[in-house]
């Protein structure tokens, strides 16, 4: 019998297409993703030295970046930058024959949010895509993960990538979850007690009862920000939840190789006493719902905590926290749920699906947004806004006071028109709160769904369990 | 890609940690459809005002920082986004070496593709090269990539680990996808293999 192998062992195994002595392989790609940001330079090498993409078929593209999440972005985009990148992968999608979902398609969208919802993203695949939230789809059972624009060029011309293997990582979250906690609160509570850089080297398996309780929506929040824990992917074996998610979808397989599919995807699970490198176990109970009060995904406190003291950090931390409370505007010892917000950001291939529109809506039934307030939801795809138009979630938004937007990255990074100003205080769904990632000098405070729901109507950042709302 | 030389010069010291890849390269300079020509907005957020004139304490806007070819840097260096506009606009302004105890995956990958050598090196030798670099023009560092060598101003040579491939693509400026044509048979037996195997794929 051959040696128990762990989730990640078994699928980098049954992708690599050649070994070289000293352990670097030549990794198979099932799903090469693309957008427009990080690819026209791919595409212009391949012209230049001659060369083809090898798989089309396997690759699929759709701009996200840089669209604005306006209705008259029918009449094209004004950004002169904006229009030529988006142009551009339009050319190269026709040019080399991929899958291509162009901005007047309904199921255009975050890339990955797309690629699931189309059933490019399966079970046991590799999926590689030149952003580092690739991680994503590891909530399939998938090794999925973020690579540079000469990695897209080569897997473009190859559809391979050249690799050596990581190291395993097992963050279990044990026991069920609180009411108020989210699958947000889960993934940030873990780069909390990992640090940034806590995962650099490895693949991170989730496991445990709260993580086998979430939602596939809410698997992927967790996947997603595995790379703000400085891991290479995130991983979740699959399970009836995922194979149900996957059935029926336009890209999966249907009849007879359904029936294969599934057979080879139950096995996709870590045997049992395989060896992890590390292991991290965090009570489920222990997760209060959270929020970032920093300029890094590991500055993550409670809700009810309050803003800490560079003096209560050692190292190179301490000029970084004061750097940051600096340009946060925030003092040691301020009651995070004290700190007031100028704008609420509902989005992000963190945040952006239907089971996240849904848990906002339920906050905002019936309320009003603080006077003054921006706030914008904005759809992950097409076909999310869709559905939740469908379900009567857009009303809801939109009666409110939030701008229901169409389906793109949007305010998630600031490529697109959707921006913060300089000292404009956001309370967001996404996944960075780096400094300037939302405009310059933008301030980002992450959260879940409904926590910043309840921010947009308490004018300030709010415990979600003691949330009664304003009407 | 150019081949990966030997380099002594003046480094930039940048004790943050998590430097992360907006503060690198900005957003908004993600819209180019170029490799070339990032080098001027390095760092843009740090280094200007919003006018666009100079922030003067930034460490690359000092005289003696100017043409610095190394940068010694806090831990974590380059963790955030995969943008490979990162590792383009540090060899744009003309950086080719970065000194950190860390790196995040992504960039540390891109780096190498890109004719920069990111050195990990321990904290105590980060702590005599970032008080080095903190001397300006007066210090120089040296790096040698075939020996994997970093000499300090004093003499003092610290050692570092490069994966043996890596090192041998940089110091002959080799490319990565005419290295892997050559395998390319193993990837065409791979699909044959994998068609029977998993055919929905």
């Amino acid at each position: 019998m051959s040696a128990p192998k762990t989730l990640y062992d078994k699928i980098w195994d049954a992708h690599v297409a050649h070994e070289a002595d000293d352990g670097t392989c030549l990794l198979y790609i099932d799903r090469h993703l693309v957008h427009e940001v990080t690819s026209p330079q791919a595409f212009e090498g391949l012209r230049m030295a001659g060369r083809n993409v090898r798989a089309p078929n396997k690759t699929i593209a759709v701009p996200d970046h840089n669209v604005p999440t306006t209705e008259d972005r029918v009449k094209g985009i004004d950004n002169e930058e904006s229009r030529i990148q988006v142009d551009a992968l339009d050319a190269n999608a026709k040019e080399f024959g991929i899958h291509y979902y162009p901005v007047s398609d309904v199921r255009q969208g975050i890339v990955h949010i797309v690629g699931p919802e189309q059933g490019w993203t399966l079970p046991g695949m590799t999926v590689v895509c030149g952003d580092s939230h690739t991680a994503t789809h590891g909530a399939f059972g998938s090794l999925a993960h973020g690579i540079g624009t000469s990695e897209v060029e080569h897997v473009l011309a190859t559809q391979t990538l050249i690799q050596k293997k990581s190291k395993n990582m097992k963050v279990e979250i044990t026991g069920a979850l609180r009411p108020g906690v989210t699958a947000k609160d889960i993934t940030m509570n873990v780069i909390g007690k990992t640090g940034t850089a806590g995962g650099t080297g490895y693949v991170i398996e989730y496991c445990g009862q709260a993580i086998e309780d979430l939602s596939m929506e809410g698997r992927m929040t967790v996947c997603n920000m595995a790379i703000e824990g400085g891991a290479r992917a995130g991983l979740i074996a699959p399970d009836q939840k995922t194979f149900d998610y996957c059935y029926g979808r336009p890209n999966a397989p249907k009849g007879s190789d359904w029936d294969l599919a599934l057979s080879n995807w139950k096995e996709l699970y870590t045997d049992e006493n395989a060896y992890f490198d590390l292991t991290i176990t965090i009570k489920g109970e222990d997760i209060a719902p959270s929020v970032t009060w920093g300029t890094s995904p590991e500055d993550v406190l409670p809700i009810d905590a309050v803003v800490p003291s560079p003096d209560d950090f050692k190292g190179g931390k301490v000029d970084a926290v004061k750097r940051a409370l600096d340009y946060m505007g925030l003092e040691p010892g301020q009651k995070l749920s004290d700190v007031e917000i100028d704008t609420v950001f509902i989005g992000s291939c963190t945040n952006g699906r239907i089971e996240d529109l849904r848990a906002a809506a339920e906050i905002l039934k019936g309320q009003k947004i603080k006077d003054g307030m921006r706030a914008m939801v904005v759809p992950g795809s097409g076909l999310v806004r869709a559905q939740a138009e469908e379900e009567g979630l857009a009303q809801i938004f939109i009666d409110a006071g939030f701008e229901w937007r169409m389906a793109g990255c949007s305010m998630c990074l600031a490529m697109n028109p959707d921006q913060l100003a300089p000292e404009e205080r956001c309370a967001a769904t996404s996944n960075r709160n780096f400094e300037g990632r939302q405009g310059r000098g933008g301030r980002t405070h992450l959260l879940s769904p409904a926590m910043a729901a309840a921010a947009a109507v308490t004018g300030k950042l709010t415990d979600i369990r003691t949330f009664v709302g304003v009407a | 890609m150019e081949k990966f030389t030997n380099v002594s010069g003046v480094a930039a010291p940048m004790p943050l940690v998590n430097i992360d890849t907006d503060m690198i390269i900005p957003k908004q300079f993600l819209k180019t459809i170029k490799r070339s020509g990032l080098g001027v907005n390095l760092f843009d957020e740090m280094r200007y005002n919003q006018d666009g004139s100079e922030i003067s304490e930034f460490v690359l806007n000092q005289a003696a920082y100017r043409n610095a070819e190394i940068i010694i840097a806090g831990e974590n260096f380059g963790c955030g986004s995969s943008r490979e506009h990162a590792p383009w606009a540090l060899k744009d302004f003309g950086i080719s070496v970065v000194i950190s105890e860390s790196f995040a995956d992504i960039f540390y990958s891109n780096c190498f593709k890109n004719g920069i050598l990111p050195i990990k090196l321990s904290k105590e030798a980060i702590e005599v090269l970032m008080d080095d670099a903190s001397k300006g023009e007066n210090a120089r560092i040296s790096i040698d990539l075939e020996e994997q060598t970093v000499s300090a101003t004093d003499g003092t040579i610290f050692k570092f680990e490069v994966d043996a491939f890596k090192k041998h693509c940089l110091l002959n400026g080799l490319d990565d996808i005419g290295l892997t044509y050559q395998k390319i048979e193993s990837v065409d037996q791979f699909e044959k293999k994998q068609a029977k195997i998993t055919p929905w794929l």
